[in-house]
């Protein structure tokens, strides 16, 4: 009996969802295919993503996104499509290929090796350690001293 | 060549094409001028003739009226509609309101090149007020640098990009652009220009691009006086305190134009933020970035005399990099580097750049043995090995920046490689790629992180020596509080780590700044100062420090703000009926009605009302709309906007039924904590001024303090 009605909620949950995600059946929302969108950007509007972008080819792009997502298109897909029918430079970031690792390559490797020069610079220099420390009093004093100075020669 | 105005008539030139004529004369003399400048300082340095120094500072003081006057025979031109210039039939429109037309100098290429220079020949002349009498070798060497860039930009202006250029008719109907009036031609006066680029009718753009140039034109003295000093062989930091303040100042240009120019982009360009990583943002950002590196590193040299040949790098990358950021913007690369080979005005930026970076760095090379540092570094925790990592992370952010945005062209360009040597043509592909903001945004942020700590850290560490022990000590209390304030956001529900360390670190840096203040009052208050006066002397006695840490106080409030964006920021689209509501958080958007009117002076509007609720609470009614420009055929996105200190409500129009208004689709953003990017930027501007402000004579000054002395020591009656 309790298999029977697990069964039951099992179906009618099942149902439930089901008979939600028909209701929607009107096709993606503007937010789905936005998600989507402002990872694209199209070969005209430079610089400008295509959720954004109030131009009217950007407005086909958008939906077309729409249509596909319609279609059952996964996101993947979608993304390929767009860069199979105008290149790489629709995505928001160079695919991780050929010569375009260079842009994720460059960057960290000149930090590394400023890290390194800034190393060999300041390998002379030493951590010093709480023994035999200067006190507190010491770090401004500098600027205590100037403060002293002013108000002396104010009396 | 054909040109694209509307009607065309034949007409006698009128009275305005003499203002022109002397505008183009004025520029050819400033032109000479800087050529004349340049060679004079040179012989009289070379053969030491200080009449022909004197001669050159003559030439370089003129340069700015001179250029005054092509400038104002301009904005004359763009206000009395003079559309025989092609620059003015490209830039200004009958609609226009007048304060445009003149703003509408810097609103296109040739314009804002002699805008460029003007600003320069105002510094020019500003630095040659000064008192040379304590440095006088460095004078020839400053006009020659500061000439030589001048007549660079001048030679820009005149040859390539000339707003003098008149528009001709030929017999046959066909139109010229040319300077000089070709034979058999008659002057072409276009009934109507076009109007300055919709997306330039901002006040925050027309105040930008003064602000970012003269920021530009302010790292050209700095760079001046940096080569004068190597020329000269002068291996201590006179160089660095003459123009410390120079620097300052260029600095709080660029960092305001940098603002306004987000501001500009977040009230007009209809996209919810106010960065998008956009190459010619990162064009300005560029020498903003290498100018901080500057101001920090110098205090090195100042304080310890180490690293003179990293401050004469920096400031020679500042220098390139302002030149490389108009070059960016300029030179029509960034659309394609094809077009960049096609216009003239490239190839000569390209030049330019590539021959001063190898004069510069030749000169270093040449005076490296006697640039080295007077001590070496004593402890890893002094604060000037804080500011060698510091340098290393704006490094490293800049190396990002630059990275990004070359990389494309880099890769374009590629494609010669490829169709030269086929076998390779599929690594060289010369396909074009973007680089977007998901890029610098995973690369920059834990550089940027890394900063805030240093700014917590460095100020409690000493020059020279620093231990673990009094740097702990120092630290401890502030570093309490703001783990207080993260176990607070952990309690009031946040999660995000990124957001978590980031809020973290700026409650840091805040408390360290404020205890830094704290502190130095109750020093003085110990004297018997009360705490506002004691607080006024404080910054008033030490505004280069003070004013570094106030600048410190924006920088916190400009990174909530950026935090609250990058980490908070949440979005939803969608059409709505009249009446309809659209949810986001806690706000909802009810659609009233949409209404379309020409305003009369060239623009088709289309504006919707909206009802904006916060729960149950009518908070009031916002008006986003879409302004349609007919003589570019260009439209601006303005967004409805009800601002707060927690967060913005953020309404585009995106889509209409045009004539009944029946259904209309909107974009909301609720961007949190945004507004602390704005008031962050105005606290950063103060404490740059602080900083910034020039000092009284020091001779003044005692014959003050003197003067107070005795004052209060005479016996009162």
């Amino acid at each position: 009996m309790r298999h029977i009605f697990a069964f039951l909620l099992f179906v009618f949950a099942v149902g439930f969802f089901a008979g939600g995600v028909a209701a929607q059946g009107e096709g993606p929302s503007d937010d789905e295919v936005n998600a989507i969108a402002k990872n694209l950007y199209c070969p005209v509007c430079a610089n400008v993503p295509l959720d954004v972008c109030p131009t009217l080819a950007c407005q086909r792009w958008r939906q077309q996104i729409a249509d596909k997502l319609t279609a059952g298109w996964s996101e993947q897909q979608i993304y390929d499509y767009f860069v199979e029918q105008y290149g790489d430079q629709v995505l928001a970031a160079p695919p991780a290929r050929g010569l375009n690792w260079l842009v994720y390559l460059v960057p960290p490797l000149a930090l590394l090796l400023g890290a390194v020069l800034l190393g060999r610079l300041l390998r002379g220099a030493k951590m010093p350690t709480g023994a035999g420390a200067e006190p507190l009093d010491t770090i401004y004093s500098d600027y205590a001293k100037r403060i002293e100075d002013e108000l002396e020669e104010r009396r | 060549m054909k040109r694209p105005f509307p009607r065309r008539s034949k007409v006698n030139l009128p009275p305005e094409h003499m203002i022109a004529d002397l505008g183009l004369g004025a520029l050819l003399i400033a032109f000479m001028l800087a050529l004349y400048g340049s060679a004079a300082a040179w012989i009289g340095a070379r053969r030491n003739r200080q009449n022909w120094v004197a001669s050159a500072r003559i030439a370089m003081l003129l340069s700015f009226p001179v250029i005054s006057v092509a400038a104002l025979c301009l904005v004359y031109s763009l206000v009395h509609l003079d559309f025989n210039l092609e620059y003015v039939a490209m830039v200004s429109s009958r609609s226009m309101p007048q304060y445009l037309r003149a703003t509408a100098l810097w609103g296109g290429q040739p314009g804002s090149l002699l805008f460029w220079a003007w600003l320069m020949s105002a510094f020019a002349s500003l630095v040659m007020l000064r008192d040379w009498r304590r440095d006088r070798p460095f004078l020839p060497w400053v006009i020659f640098v500061v000439m030589i860039t001048l007549g660079f930009f001048l030679a820009l202006t005149l040859f390539f990009e000339n707003p003098f250029t008149h528009l001709w008719q030929g017999a046959d109907g066909t139109v010229w652009s040319q300077v000089l009036r070709p034979n058999g031609a008659v002057p072409f006066i276009p009934a109507d220009g076009n109007g300055l680029n919709p997306l330039l009718r901002h006040p925050g753009m027309i105040i930008h691009p003064p602000m970012l140039y003269l920021g530009f034109v302010s790292f050209v003295i700095p760079f001046a006086f940096a080569i004068a000093a190597l020329i000269t062989g002068r291996s201590d930091d006179r160089w660095i305190r003459l123009t410390r303040r120079w620097t300052l100042w260029a600095w709080l240009f660029l960092a305001l134009g940098l603002l306004l120019g987000s501001r500009w982009a977040y009230d007009v360009l209809g996209w919810g933020g106010y960065w998008g990583w956009d190459p010619v943002e990162i064009a300005a950002f560029m020498p903003f970035l290498t100018g901080t590196a500057f101001l920090h590193s110098v205090m090195i040299q100042e304080k310890s005399g180490l690293f003179k040949h990293w401050n004469m790098l920096l400031i020679i990358l500042t220098y390139d990099l302002v030149i490389f950021g108009t070059f960016l913007t300029r030179s029509g690369v960034l659309s394609s580097v094809h077009a960049f080979a096609q216009s003239a005005i490239g190839p000569s930026f390209f030049v330019f750049i590539a021959g001063t970076l190898t004069a510069s760095l030749f000169l270093l090379s040449q005076r490296w043995g006697s640039l080295k540092s007077e001590t070496g570094m004593s402890s890893l925790l002094s604060r000037e090995s804080l500011f060698l990592v510091n340098n290393l992370l704006f490094m490293g952010i800049l190396i990002v920046c630059f990275w990004g945005v070359v990389f494309p062209l880099v890769t374009e360009a590629s494609g010669i490689i490829g169709s030269a040597i086929p076998s390779l043509s599929g690594i060289f592909t010369g396909q074009k790629i973007t680089v977007g903001p998901v890029f610098y945004e995973r690369a920059t942020g834990p550089l940027w992180a890394g900063l805030l700590l240093l700014m917590g850290i460095a100020p409690l560490s000493a020059w020279r020596a620093s231990t673990t022990r009094t740097l702990g000590r120092a630290i401890w209390k502030p570093f309490a509080v703001s783990v207080l304030v993260l176990a607070g956001l952990l309690v009031n529900g946040m999660r995000q780590p990124g957001a978590l360390l980031a809020l973290w670190l700026c409650a840091f840096v805040f408390t360290v700044t404020v205890f830094e203040f704290w502190r130095g009052a109750r020093a003085r208050r110990t004297h018997g100062e009360n705490f506002f006066l004691a607080m006024w002397n404080l910054i008033g006695r030490n505004r280069r420090r003070y004013g570094g840490y106030i600048i410190h106080l924006g920088v916190v409030l400009i990174a909530v703000g950026i935090i609250g964006i990058e980490f908070f920021q949440q979005e939803t689209q969608g059409q709505l009926a009249a009446g309809e509501r659209l949810q986001l958080g806690a706000y909802s958007l009810q659609y009233e009605s949409l209404a379309e009117f020409d305003l009369g002076d060239g623009r088709l509007v289309d504006r919707a009302v909206v009802n904006v609720f916060k729960g149950d609470e009518y908070l009031g009614q916002l008006f986003p709309r879409r302004d349609y420009f007919y003589e570019s055929q260009q439209a601006m996105t303005i967004p409805g906007l009800r601002s707060t200190f927690e967060e913005d409500f953020y309404v585009i129009l995106v889509e209409w039924e045009p004539l009944s208004g029946e259904h209309a689709t909107f974009k909301i953003y609720l961007n949190p904590l945004v507004n602390w990017v704005w008031l962050g930027g105005f606290v950063f501007i103060v404490g740059n001024l602080v900083a910034a402000w020039p000092e009284p004579e020091p001779g003044l000054e005692r014959r003050r303090v003197k003067a107070t002395i005795q004052g209060a020591k005479a016996p009162v009656n």
